[in-house]
């Protein structure tokens, strides 16, 4: 069963340079014309399927189009031509504390994010304890969290996604937040998610943390898909290249 | 039509927006709603000594006559402002996590109408004091007119909101524009005293229906049926206008942010 398909997928941003009142008064024609053509190309006729169960690793250098690709499959941006499918629940781990407020609580934004993320209010209540015995955030968790250090957004965030039962995992590089003590529990997690045979999507620029989880890898490079395949195979590649 | 895609978690998703909404504003304050009503009723000492105390102007109950503009006034304005706001303020959902975005204009109808329902009681003390009392016509008029205005609110905020994104000067140009706005709709003086010329302010300013048909409704308990119809078409349009513009640009939201 297919998981994630791109199909001829790319994606152009358009660059927006508001370049004052000067460029409004008296280039305004040309301002919006040029909308039109000066693009950003991130992603250029990317294809791939992930199927069930496949763990898989995204790996490429920084502006790549990783993060590009994580966005469209998570539905938060739209292709600007092809087709992205996508079939089962995701929990993107996409970045520290996102789709939080600061101004709630830990508790109340695990209600919000839970939510947020595909679950009804009865099942994030029925899993809120888990969460927060998890997290390890204690009493903190009725604080607002403005207050969170960086590590204990990361331990809130990384709690509710594994609790959303996905059937889609992305993780963008988050493995490596949070103390040593909790990115081992975190990894443990995510091992579980692969015995269970979760569907696991990983990004990162690192070849280490992609050794160590997936068994398939797709290589982007200048916004094409480089190479695809085995995990070694691609990894050995992609390591001699950057040497 | 597909006013909104219910997902099996849509109406949760809502009611937590609502809740965040407001939990968020009154969040270390000590008299948290009591704000929202402060600047209206300061507006109206202000208006009630200018006009009444100094200028004398004729209108009786002239302090329960702005408040009861002041409040649907207030309740408008600050939709817009924050309909302007109500994607750029989001950014942290909008780029992280995939959900219909239109839910925030729906959380930012009830939470700023909450915010409205609670400075009834307000109007209804001024009555008191004048020896009137609400009208039956209240249980049938306050929902109606809330619908008919929610509409407005919500057209207007996908479209400012979406707008907004492309065109960040919007938030300015909408403070200007609502502080004209005030002055060009008959929120602190009486309707009869607009001279003939300019009764387009009347016709054309779409604000005018809606602060005139709630304040019938409160000082009379009647139905002012003209307004009522003239407000309901207005967010008719500016539904379908907030509608078209949203859906055509939506999917643009997460890379503008």
């Amino acid at each position: 069963m297919i998981r994630v398909r791109f199909d001829n997928v790319s994606k152009s941003y358009s660059l927006i340079n508001t370049g004052g009142i000067k460029t409004f008064l008296f280039n305004l024609l040309k301002q919006i014309k040029s909308y039109k053509n000066n693009k950003f190309v991130a992603l250029e006729n990317i294809s791939f399927s992930i199927f069930d169960g496949e763990v898989v690793g995204i790996i490429g250098r920084n502006g790549a189009g990783k993060s590009t690709t994580l966005a469209l499959i998570a539905g938060v941006l739209a292709p600007s031509s092809g087709t992205v499918e996508v079939h089962g629940r995701i929990a993107p781990l996409l970045e520290l504390g996102a789709g939080f407020h600061p101004e709630l609580t830990g508790r109340e934004n695990i209600i919000l994010n839970g939510i947020l993320l595909g679950m009804t209010k009865k099942e994030i209540m029925s899993k809120l304890e888990d969460i927060i015995v998890f997290s390890e955030l204690g009493e903190f968790v009725d604080q607002p969290i403005r207050m969170y250090s960086s590590g204990m957004l990361a331990r809130l965030g990384f709690s509710v996604a594994i609790q959303v039962d996905p059937e889609i995992l992305l993780i963008d590089e988050v493995l490596s937040v949070g103390d040593h003590a909790f990115s081992r529990k975190s990894e443990q997690a995510i091992y579980e998610f692969k015995q269970k045979k979760t569907t696991i999507i990983l990004v990162s620029h690192s070849a280490e943390s992609v050794r160590k989880l997936c068994d398939k890898v797709i290589w982007i490079e200048n916004h094409r898909v480089r190479m695809m395949g085995d995990a070694e195979t691609v990894l050995r590649h992609y390591e001699e290249s950057n040497c | 039509m597909a006013f909104l895609v219910i997902r099996r978690n849509t109406i949760d998703l809502l009611l937590e927006l609502i809740k965040k909404e407001i939990k968020v504003r009154y969040k270390n304050s000590y008299l948290g709603y009591l704000w929202s009503v402060a600047n209206p009723l300061a507006t109206a000492i202000v208006f009630y000594f200018v006009f009444k105390t100094i200028m004398r102007i004729d209108v009786p109950h002239y302090d329960l006559f702005l408040v009861t503009g002041l409040f649907v006034w207030q309740w408008i304005a600050n939709s817009f402002l924050l309909g302007t706001m109500l994607f750029v303020g989001n950014a942290g959902l909008i780029k992280k996590v995939r959900f219909e975005r239109r839910l925030l204009a729906v959380a930012m109808i009830f939470s700023e109408g909450f915010n409205f329902f609670f400075s009834i009681p307000v109007i209804v003390a001024f009555m008191l004091y004048y020896g009137l009392s609400p009208s039956v016509n209240w249980i049938i008029g306050i929902p109606l007119l809330f619908a008919i205005t929610a509409l407005f609110i919500y057209g207007w905020g996908l479209l400012l909101g979406s707008v907004n994104l492309f065109f960040r000067d919007m938030e300015r140009i909408i403070g200007i524009i609502l502080m004209l706005m005030f002055y060009a709709t008959p929120v602190f003086y009486p309707v009869d005293q607009i001279p003939a010329g300019y009764a387009f302010l009347l016709d054309w300013n779409p604000f005018t229906s809606y602060v005139l048909m709630w304040r019938e409704l409160f000082l009379n308990g009647s139905f002012h049926m003209e307004y009522m119809i003239k407000a309901a078409a207005f967010s008719l349009l500016f539904f379908v206008a907030g509608t078209l513009t949203y859906n055509r640009l939506k999917s643009k939201f997460a890379e503008l942010l």
